[in-house]
Formats: structure tokens, sequence, C-alpha cells
């Protein structure tokens, strides 16, 4: 075993090596890769009339999720995650700029302030946005006595709130990576480019964005992934109006109990996954700079 | 002149920029707070009656709501303390040992990070009912470690990887064994990247609605709570407790931000 055998090590590094790393490999194991196993096989399950599933082969599910109403769904799902990824750059980008490259003595408040959001519950967040923008919220109490609208406006159920409540959710999933790369942005390339006569805009396209391309790309695969299961934000904002792939997975294990099919819907949503962390990787993104 | 005028307006811009961000940032949160001190009674809870402490006194009789919070607290301290444990004995073992399978295993830590967090929720909920499981707490705790336990080893890796090993074989030649070894020595260098990971697991598993929202049976965690009563109106003693927790996650931030528990912004 030991070939470089110094006097320290020991005859074999079998046994630490199962303490230490069997514990992960049964978790991993059990809790990710056998339940994920598990939905692809239930996925080609069958159900009986008390919608309980039968292990028999069927490819009706993946038939079913061809329907014209799934279709409708998966566009608007794909569209709703499109537009909160290409908002919290266009909001997320310039802010975590600012905050980044500030000279402030306070910059360290600034960034707590986007953590302390961020690690509050977003299920209460999402709840203080329905409370403020419901017909009979505050942001309607305001608009009437100030007389800009004469009758409260129902803000709610519409696909703009949806993309509002997603945006929320998911700007710090954007800003935080983008703030780590624009902070190792090295000032002096920045002032090179501008002493050798470029216009900030230039500077902009051809040395700030390129060299915090990284943040950008891990920024976005955190935003519009998990955005498409976000099935709380649809339900609570949009109300059934606005529904999403996560939607249709929830309805299928909780009211409509129909596990098959919504095994197969989420057999789409880790094609979507897999596909999109391919491309990533492709672009030279690294899997290292994913997470929170 | 043109040129120093043009930064001022710029960063004028700037400001008014980034306080709306933090305005809308904060806007809910502001909403939640507010509404704990409305003095309302009626459903849905919505329209102001009022400056009121009483909802911070109710709080204390609602039992259930009391109750689904302190679920929330046992299973995020517990899910913690394990998923630690396991992460960090994984971290180090991965970066130490060679064995067969280890590329699977990195590569697997990846799927709790990047699979939407619903398809970990219907799986674990298809697997703990084929396994006759009872979805429960233990369910949730399981469910808690699996993707804390990801987090828990990018932390403690991102420590590892600046580690010098010399300090080890130092103390193993002044004749500590590997178990002492890793106590004394291992342990203490890499404390910053554990104390970072339990940090984001402990606040994981508070957060977490969507897959706990799927393995939870009966037992309620204050998030589910919540998003049992959001159709029908939340009353404010949910606001009261939002607020408290709020306080606590403040207090959070500024401790880990403030270097006390040096977490992963800072390496070695």
């Amino acid at each position: 075993m030991a070939r470089k055998t110094t006097k320290h090590e020991f005859k074999s590094n079998t046994m630490p090596a199962i303490v230490t790393v069997g514990p992960v490999a049964i978790l991993l194991l059990f809790l990710v890769v056998a339940p994920l196993i598990f939905v692809a096989i239930m996925s080609f399950c069958q159900t009986d009339e008390f919608y309980n599933v039968v292990y028999k082969f069927t490819a009706s599910n993946y038939s079913k999720l061809i329907s014209a109403d799934y279709l409708k769904i998966y566009g608007q799902s794909l569209l709703i995650a499109l537009i909160t990824t290409v908002l919290c750059i266009l909001i997320g980008y310039p802010f975590a700029y600012i905050i980044a490259r500030t000279k402030s003595k306070k910059k360290q408040l600034f960034y707590m302030l986007v953590i302390i959001p961020f690690w509050t519950n977003s299920l209460i967040r999402i709840y203080g946005w329905r409370t403020f923008l419901g017909s009979s919220g505050w942001l309607n109490k305001l608009l009437v006595t100030l007389h800009i609208v004469g009758e409260p406006v129902d803000f709610l159920y519409k696909t703009g709130t949806t993309v509002l409540g997603m945006v929320y959710c998911f700007i710090p999933f954007m800003v935080l990576p983008l703030y780590t790369a624009i902070e190792k942005l090295d000032g002096s390339l920045l002032e090179a480019s501008s002493d050798l006569g470029a216009r900030p805009i230039k500077t902009l396209f051809e040395v700030i964005i390129p060299l915090t391309a990284s943040g950008i790309f891990s920024g976005c695969l955190m935003v519009f992934i998990p955005c498409l299961g976000y099935f709380f934000v649809s339900n609570i904002l949009g109300g059934g109006n606005t529904d999403m792939i996560g939607n249709l997975i929830e309805r299928q294990f909780k009211s409509a109990n129909n596990w098959p099919l919504g095994a197969a819907l989420s057999i789409i949503l880790i094609l979507v996954t897999l596909l999109l962390v391919k491309i990533y990787q492709k672009l030279g993104g690294d899997m290292d700079s994913l997470g929170v | 002149m043109k040129k120093a005028r043009k930064e001022k307006r710029n960063k004028r811009i700037s400001i008014a920029f980034c306080s709306a961000v933090y305005l809308f940032l904060f806007l809910p949160i502001c909403v939640v707070v507010a509404n704990s001190f409305n003095a309302t009674t009626s459903k849905p809870y919505l329209s102001w009656k009022g400056f009121t402490f009483d909802w911070y006194i109710k709080l204390w009789s609602n039992s259930s709501l009391l109750g689904s919070f302190g679920n929330t607290i046992i299973i995020a301290i517990v899910s913690t303390i394990l998923s630690t444990i396991i992460g960090t004995l994984g971290a180090v073992g991965i970066y130490r040992y060679k064995f067969k399978g280890k590329g699977i295993i990195n590569g697997l830590l990846y799927i709790p990070v990047v699979i939407p967090e619903i398809v970990i929720g219907i799986a674990l909920l298809t697997i703990f009912s084929n396994a006759n499981i009872p979805r429960g707490m233990l369910t949730l705790i399981l469910s808690h470690v699996s993707f804390s336990v990801p987090y828990v080893i990018f932390n403690v890796r991102a420590r590892l990887s600046g580690y010098d090993k010399s300090i080890e074989e130092a103390s193993m030649d002044l004749g500590a064994n590997r178990v002492v070894t890793f106590f004394e020595i291992t342990l203490p260098v890499l404390a910053p990247g554990i104390a970072g990971g339990a940090l984001l697991a402990f606040t994981l598993s508070i957060d977490d609605v969507i897959i706990s929202y799927f393995v939870n049976g009966q037992t309620k965690t204050y998030p589910l709570k919540v998003m049992e009563s959001i159709k029908s109106g939340v009353s404010p003693d949910v606001n009261a407790l939002s607020t408290l927790v709020l306080i606590g996650t403040i207090g959070l931030v500024f401790l880990t931000q403030s270097g006390v528990l040096s977490g992963k912004h800072k390496k070695i």
C-alpha cells in the first residue's frame, strides 16, 4: 500500500478514509442519489384508481407533458425566469458595482444591508409584499388617500407581481457573486483604459464586463434555475394566474396526488438544470463559485 | 471644473440608485415589522388601527405558533451539528486521501446546490414514503442535513486549500497520534471555515420553505405555519415573532461581519 512510507504514515489509509468520507458517501447515496433515481423510476410508473403508485411501466406521463396547457406553462415559466434574470442583472450589476468599488468607510455596512434581507425568511418577505400590494393593502391606502387613484387597484395576481416577487427573492443571489467578482477587479486596469483614451462606456464593455463575466454567469445560474421551482412566490403573489413548472409539480404531490406525473415534470427541471450547468461549464464557469 | 461637476452628478445618481435598491430590499421587511405594532383585531389584519405592543404579549400564549418556531430551532440546531460534523470530516477526508469514487463524490456534492429545491423536496418525499419512514421531525432533520452538508464542505475546503500539512507532521513527530493531531492541530486551523459552514447550514435550515413543505408530515415549522395562514390573513403575532427573529438575524450578521466568527470571506 504505502509506497512512500514516511515513518508517520500509517500502514494503510483505508480506515481513516472510511471514517472521514464514509458518512458523506452514505448521505449522498441515500439522500441525494437514491431519491433522484427513484424519481426517475417513478416517472415511468402508473397510478391505480386510488392514486396509489403502481410499479408498472408506462410512458404516458411523458406524453401528458406535451399537452397544450402544459406547454403554455413551460413557456410562461421560462419567460418569467428569463425576465427575472435580466432584471436581476440590470439592477444588481450597477448596485454591486457601486457598493463594491465605494471608497466610503461604510462599505461593510452596505454589504451587511444586503445580507440582512438575504438571511430573512423569503416566505416572510413575500408575505410582506402581499400585505403591501393587496387591494386593501398599504400601497392602495396611500394611493387612494393621495387621490392618485379613485378605486383601490388590485396589484396582486398578475404576471408582473410574480416577476417582482422573483426579482426580490433572487436579487441577492445575483448581487453577492457580482460583488465578489467586482471587488477583485484591479483598479489600475480601469485607469489604464481611461488613460489610453477609452470612453467610460468602452471601458465598461471591453474591460469591466469581461473581467467580471464569471460573476455574471454564476449569478444568472443561481437566479434562473431556482426561479423555475419557487412555487410559493407565484402562489402567494400570482394566485394561480402565473403558474410555473414548480406549481405544476407541487400540485401533483400535494393536491392532485399524481406522483408519477409530478416525477416526470421534475425530470424536465433536472434536464434543464443539467443543460444550463453544462453551458455554464463550457463558458468557463467555475462550479465552486456557485452556492451562496 | 466641468469634470468635477460631472463627478458630483454621477455620485448623486449612484446614491439615489442604491437608496432605491435598499428601499426595495427592505420595504416588505418594514411592512412586516410595522404590522406587528398594528392594533387591528379583525381579519385580514391590514387596516391600521393604531400602535400597540399587544401582539408581542399575545405571542406568548399562541402555543401552536411558538411550537412551530420551537420545531424550526430544534431542526436547525440538530441539522447544523450533524452537517457540520459530517461535512468537516468529509472535507478533510476528500482533501487528504486517495480513494476510488472521489471524483464521483465531488460531483455529487453540487447536486443539492444546483438542482431546484422543489425537485430535492419531492425526491426526498418519494423515498421517505417508499421506505415507510414516518414524515416529521426525523425526515425534516435528515433533509436539512442533506442540503447543508455540501455548503459545509465547500467552506471547510476553502480553508484547507491554504493549509500547510507540515504542521500535522510536526505534531506527529512530537509523538501525537492521528486522533490527537486532528483535534489539537487540524480542527483549530480549520475552525473559521467550520464556523462559516455551520452558520450557513443554520441559516439555510431556518430559511428553508420548499424542501420542508414536502417532507414535514404533520410537523409544522415556522415558515410552514406562516404559509398555511397566508390565504386567510396572518395575525400580527406572526409579525411580532418575525420582528424578533429579524433582530436576531441582524445581530448574527453583525457578529459575523465584524469578524467574531470570521467566515468564508476571510482566508488565512
